[in-house]
């Protein structure tokens, strides 16, 4: 398996990220892996990690009384969560491996703490954060026209 | 559908003098050969096509005052049975009626059994006095979309096939006429939009009441044979000329058709349309005496106990709320988008349906408009717009 | 007469989903209705009204006419909701097909959105027929919930025998859903063809094929390699009532299926 410096300029979110960067974020870095139905974390528990994930599958969901409803899903190449970005860092929905899942999770305070010091480093972090949030809620927009329901 | 069979131009018996006397004789003859003979007659202040067996019932005198969204009969200080421009309708409700059974059917059990409606082939043939050019036009773009294409109108079929056609020139071109812009009229010409028969030119003048007839079809030419007409002299033919030409020359309205088709496929979006809006009330009295307009619907029709059924062909308009109706919605819900369907369609997509415009420049949809919109006026608006800012969105 | 329906009667209803059911139709005279895929027929419910249905069955076995209809009318469910023995009227078939034999020699993508998926069913059957023509045949389809979910066995089956990559979307799905959730666009960033040499099919409500053939143009299908079918109000479906038109296409005769690059310039309109 590759090392985390070897993996992360492969995953498209880092693309594009010069190797000073690269090396910032994965002074942050560890690997990680969950099995089967094990939650990452919970809908209001604070949100410190930034997940990268390498295989397998994560279910978003929102819970209701009677049930828990997966809003998303995210497997090889995409990320988990923002709200390590946005105070006040808690998380907004529960995050749950649908599969064996490996990831490299990532510092949420280490990697602030990094983006303040450094802005540039800011800045290309969250570039990549935003057109990652434009993209799902571009797609919970779509899912809200309920285009196979009763509109065509 | 058979063609009348053409009678070489310039022979001698291509055109024939006839006086009114002559043109019963002729209305006699068709009458006499089992056609059901239409023609103009007045009627509740109008002009409207009806069955005549007589010169009587045509509107002798009567001419026509046209504008947008106005209509008037007047007085004329002759007596000429075609001094009008246009009524209301065309030759289109004779072959196209506004209802039509397509099918009866009776349920049995779980099954059903279906006959198709074959009224249409057992009506007496008609003859149609008095087709102007326009509505010539208009009809042979109907027999390209009804019965010269994939799927065939069979009902249109029938009635066209055999149908004797007197067309006329026009000698008094009407305020909303532009007949020349499209390259329609006013004259009849063989060759040009349906078959005719007879062409009439007539000519009041010196006391004297009569038609120059252009003769197209070999049954025509016996028709004329059988009434005893004559040659027309060089002097009335040419006096025929110059009332089509004079004619040309009063059009009341012009449409610029260069690149029209383009120009309204680049500006769907142009706030022209925006405008039309505004005064458009989606009445639907532009399609309907629009001679080219052929959209329909269809209704299915039940008896209570719901065993026995039938489906009717009724005339529809784009204009119709639901026309473009699909669940969940209308596709053309704006007045906006139904104004700018029917125009984009009459002068643009029609030529790439059909190969040709679907206007004949008849000017009855300015007539009738109670809006007062005119189709003339709104394509040179469009076309001055995207003259003002070409960003042109292909 | 292209007018006049012909009695079919119904000898097999299976209910799909909640709103929408599969009728399998035999021709009272025995005629087969011989089909090219993509087209479809007006079915009529004898009294109520008559609607146009694509055919969702085996164009290589005509004897059988499927239809699978979504209850969304009163003469849909008036179909949808016909037993077996009932008698339907069937006039057609009517309109352009998919045409699917053009990606032979080369990848095939199927991207199905909804009731989508079964006017997209006979190609896909075509493609299972002769697998041996088509590199690889990917079918990306999205539904609302895994409940709504149609043709699971066909869907098993193609990937599990007939080596097809099937990839399933839903817009949400339930706690135990272990699959995909999102947009079946996300599902076309991610597969594995060819573009240069793929011929895509598309069906479904038409903003997903919108966007679904806008992300297939990213990864550089040319658009005339994209087919969409089309729906607008139809009365007559043989040309002559004028409802179809999407400006100068009659999607009766030159549709319903229209490639993109004639579509695009349209779709991009508002109300056309």
């Amino acid at each position: 398996m590759q090392t985390i410096e070897q993996y992360l300029p492969t995953h498209p979110f880092f693309a594009g990220l010069d190797d000073e960067a690269l090396a910032l974020v994965t002074g942050c870095a560890v690997n990680a892996h969950v099995r089967t139905g094990a939650y990452l974390f919970r809908e209001g528990e604070p949100a410190d990690t930034f997940y990268v994930v390498r295989s397998g599958r994560v279910a978003i969901r929102m819970r209701l009384p009677t049930d828990a409803v997966v809003v998303d899903t995210a497997r090889d190449g995409d990320v988990v969560g923002w709200s390590w970005l946005v105070p006040p860092y808690r998380w907004t929905f529960d995050a749950v491996a649908t599969e064996d899942t490996s990831f490299v999770s990532i510092d949420g305070a280490c990697l602030r703490g990094k983006c303040e010091a450094d802005p540039a480093l800011g800045y290309a972090l969250l570039q990549r954060v935003v057109r990652i949030m434009s993209t799902r809620l571009h797609s919970a927009r779509v899912r809200l026209l309920d285009l196979y329901g009763t509109r065509s | 559908m058979s063609l009348p069979v053409q009678v070489a131009a310039g022979s001698e018996r291509a055109t024939r003098l006839i006086d009114v006397t002559g043109l019963q004789a002729l209305i006699d003859a068709l009458t006499g050969r089992g056609f059901t003979v239409i023609g103009p007659t007045v009627r509740a202040g109008a002009i409207v096509n009806a069955p005549i067996v007589s010169v009587a019932d045509l509107p002798a005198g009567w001419g026509d005052d046209q504008d947008a969204g106005r209509y008037r009969l007047r007085r004329r200080d002759d007596d000429k049975l075609f001094g009008f421009a246009t009524g209301a309708q065309s030759a289109k409700p004779v072959f196209f009626p506004t209802q039509e059974v397509l099918w009866r059917g009776r349920r049995d059990g779980e099954e059903f059994s279906v006959e198709p409606d074959e009224r249409a082939a057992a009506e007496a043939p008609y003859a149609v006095l008095g087709v102007r050019s326009c509505d010539l036009s208009a009809l042979g773009i109907h027999d390209t979309v009804l019965t010269g294409r994939l799927h065939q109108d069979t009902g249109y079929g029938a009635r066209r096939t055999g149908a004797f056609v007197v067309a006329v020139t026009c000698s008094d071109p009407g305020g909303t006429c532009f007949c020349v812009s499209m390259g329609t009229g006013p004259r009849p010409e063989p060759g040009r939009g349906a078959p005719y028969d007879l062409a009439l030119t007539e000519l009041v003048d010196g006391g004297r009441h009569r038609f120059v007839v252009e003769v197209v079809s070999e049954r025509g030419a016996e028709l004329m044979d059988e009434i005893g007409a004559g040659p027309a002299a060089p002097d009335e033919v040419a006096s025929a000329d110059r009332v089509a030409e004079d004619a040309a020359g009063r059009m009341g309205r012009t449409l610029d058709t260069f690149e029209l088709k383009e120009l309204l496929y680049a500006n769907a979006e142009s706030p022209i349309w925006d405008a039309v809006a505004e005064r458009c009330l989606s009445c639907t009295n532009c399609t309907a005496v629009c001679p080219t307009c052929f959209c329909t619907s269809v209704e299915d029709v039940t008896d209570l106990s719901g065993d026995v059924a039938g489906r009717e062909r009724v005339w529809d308009s784009c204009f119709n709320a639901d026309f473009a109706y699909i669940h969940g919605g209308t596709v053309r819900g704006s007045t906006r988008s139904r104004y700018r369907q029917w125009m984009t369609h009459k002068l643009g997509s029609w030529i790439d349906q059909f190969g040709m415009s679907g206007c004949v420049g008849c000017g009855r949809c300015i007539t009738w408009c109670p809006a007062a919109i005119d189709i003339t006026e709104e394509a040179a608006a469009l076309r001055a717009a995207a003259v003002a800012s070409p960003s042109g969105e292909g | 007469m292209t007018m006049l329906p012909r009695p079919f009667r119904v000898t097999r209803t299976t209910r799909d989903t909640q709103d929408t059911h599969t009728l399998d139709l035999v021709a009272l005279d025995g005629e087969p209705l011989a089909f090219a895929s993509g087209q479809f027929t007006m079915l009529d419910a004898f009294g109520v009204g008559e609607v146009p249905i694509s055919i969702s069955g085996d164009p290589g076995r005509p004897e059988v006419l499927r239809h699978t209809i979504r209850d969304v009318g009163s003469v849909s469910r008036a179909l949808a909701t016909a037993a077996p023995g009932a008698v339907l009227g069937v006039r057609g078939p009517f309109g352009t097909g998919w045409e699917v034999g053009a990606g032979r020699g080369g990848d095939v993508v199927f991207v199905a959105g909804g009731i989508g998926l079964a006017p997209l069913r006979p190609a896909v059957l075509e493609v299972v027929r002769a697998r041996e023509d088509y590199d690889r045949v990917v079918l990306l389809y999205g539904a609302r919930t895994p409940e709504d979910i149609l043709f699971g066995d066909d869907l098993r089956s193609w990937a599990e025998d007939h080596d097809i990559d099937v990839e399933v979307i839903v817009d949400n799905g339930p706690h135990a859903w272990r699959g995909s959730v999102g947009l079946v666009t996300q599902l076309i960033d991610r597969a594995e063809f060819d573009a240069t040499r793929t011929l895509a099919l598309i069906c479904g409500p038409e903003v997903m094929m919108r966007h679904s053939a806008a992300a297939l143009g990213d990864r550089g299908v040319p658009r005339a390699r994209v087919r969409l079918s089309m729906e607008r109000n139809m009365k007559c479906g043989v040309g002559l009532c004028g409802h179809c038109q999407l400006r100068e296409y009659f999607l009766c005769l030159d549709g319903p299926v229209l490639s993109y690059d004639a579509l695009e310039p349209l779709m991009a309109r508002a109300e056309l």
